[in-house]
């Protein structure tokens, strides 16, 4: 049990592996854990930041969601409005047009009414004059007594 | 076992401790010892690699998830003591840690399994545990020490590390007593690294090797209890190791 040539050999052994695991096996496991390490927080900052977004957009919706209400709200409330001044204004222009027909219809009987009226008045005075000849047994000149048998049938 | 007969307990273990080795006085080599080592290290570096080979970023895989966790354990270690930026030192204890631990874990293996496979095979003596050869733990040890020197010059350039030996750590008064100071330090180092490995590999070895001399029917109450005890302490001192060699090489990098 002494010092001798082993030990030269040894180390030569020694650094050969050293040099090997220097070069080929420390840097890239190295490299892939420091990279995983990269990763691994990478991951986990967009997963927090995923998280605020959600928060953020869920807040945003919730908002929109409330303005559309109130919009909503606001035109219900218009077009009630509307359909109201719609009904007013039918009614209003029904009632007109009612009035104007019912008016039109007034004058068309007033109109009927007179000629009918007419009529019968010459009609009457025909029958008078011929009543009156009948009675006193001769010929009423129909001429001569224009005058008095219109003022009479004007009488009627 | 020694041809002829049943060998004596001496015998034994001396047997047990005799390495495989070839070459006269200072040229001798321990083959057991080189080939243990390079095969361990072969192991070491094919299984890493085929984990960093195929290192994704991504989800790992079980091998690439147990060789992570072995580098993040070396990492933490490493930026807990060393504050300095330097690329080998990572790898550098990565491979101390688990090469040494490889050697020590040898010693788990029955002690005679091996020994009697070699014999089988016509080789008479087969040391398994290369931690428990001096020479290993020293070839760290002193390869360390190297890289502590030569980071303690270029990092603080030959003057400063001239002027650190001189005035470190009671001032220029006291130079002579700094440089003995420095001196035993120095000395201390690479023995203390290199001989606690060795002791206590040495010394489990031995134990294993005694219980193996008992009567075959009460061995297991004593080699089952030490081979659970010898696990704690073979990663217990390839992590003393690596630790202190990275709090050497971080002593190197500082700058007084």
């Amino acid at each position: 049990m002494n010092f001798n040539a082993t030990l030269i050999g040894q180390m030569i052994t020694f650094i050969l592996l050293v040099a090997f695991t220097m070069k080929y096996i420390w840097p890239p496991l190295m490299q892939a854990m420091q990279d995983r390490q990269k990763r691994i927080a990478e991951g986990l900052a967009s997963a927090e930041r995923g998280v605020r977004e959600q928060e953020l957009a869920s807040a945003k919706a919730a908002e929109t969601l409330r303005e559309a209400k109130k919009q909503v709200a606001e035109i219900i409330t218009q077009a009630q409005k509307r359909a109201n001044e719609i009904v007013e204004q039918s009614k209003n222009d029904a009632r007109d047009e009612g009035q104007r027909q019912l008016e039109t219809a007034k004058a068309e009987i007033d109109q009927e009414m007179n000629r009918a009226r007419e009529q019968l008045r010459k009609q009457v005075a025909a029958i008078a004059v011929e009543a009156a000849g009948k009675i006193l047994g001769r010929e009423v000149d129909a001429k001569a007594n224009a005058r008095l048998v219109n003022d009479l049938v004007a009488q009627l | 076992m020694t041809e002829g007969g049943t060998p004596s307990s001496t015998e034994y273990i001396l047997h047990h401790l005799t390495p495989l080795h070839v070459g006269h006085g200072f040229w001798t080599v321990h083959l057991d010892t080189l080939l243990v080592s390079m095969a361990l290290g072969v192991f070491f570096c094919w299984l890493f690699w085929k984990a960093a080979r195929h290192a994704t970023s991504g989800v790992p895989g079980g091998l690439q998830n147990f060789v992570e966790i072995l580098i993040d354990f070396v990492d933490t270690q490493v930026k807990d003591s060393f504050h300095g930026r330097n690329p080998l030192i990572g790898p550098l204890a990565l491979t101390i840690f688990v090469w040494v631990w490889l050697w020590n874990f040898m010693d788990l293996i029955p002690v005679d399994l091996i020994p009697s496979i070699m014999g089988a095979l016509g080789v008479g003596h087969f040391k398994v545990v290369p931690s428990t050869d001096l020479n290993s733990t020293f070839a760290l040890s002193l390869s360390v020490i190297f890289l502590v020197y030569f980071y303690s010059i270029k990092v603080k350039g030959a003057g400063g590390f001239t002027k650190e030996i001189f005035t470190q750590p009671f001032g220029i008064w006291f130079c002579p007593f700094n440089v003995l100071l420095r001196i035993v330090e120095d000395v201390a180092k690479p023995i203390s690294l290199g001989l606690r490995l060795f002791g206590n590999m040495y010394a489990g070895e031995l134990i294993f090797i005694l219980i193996a001399l008992l009567p075959w029917w009460i061995q297991f109450t004593l080699s089952w209890p030490w081979a659970a005890f010898h696990l704690i302490i073979i990663t217990l001192q390839a992590f003393i190791f690596m630790v202190l060699t990275i709090v050497y090489l971080s002593m190197a990098h500082e700058d007084h």
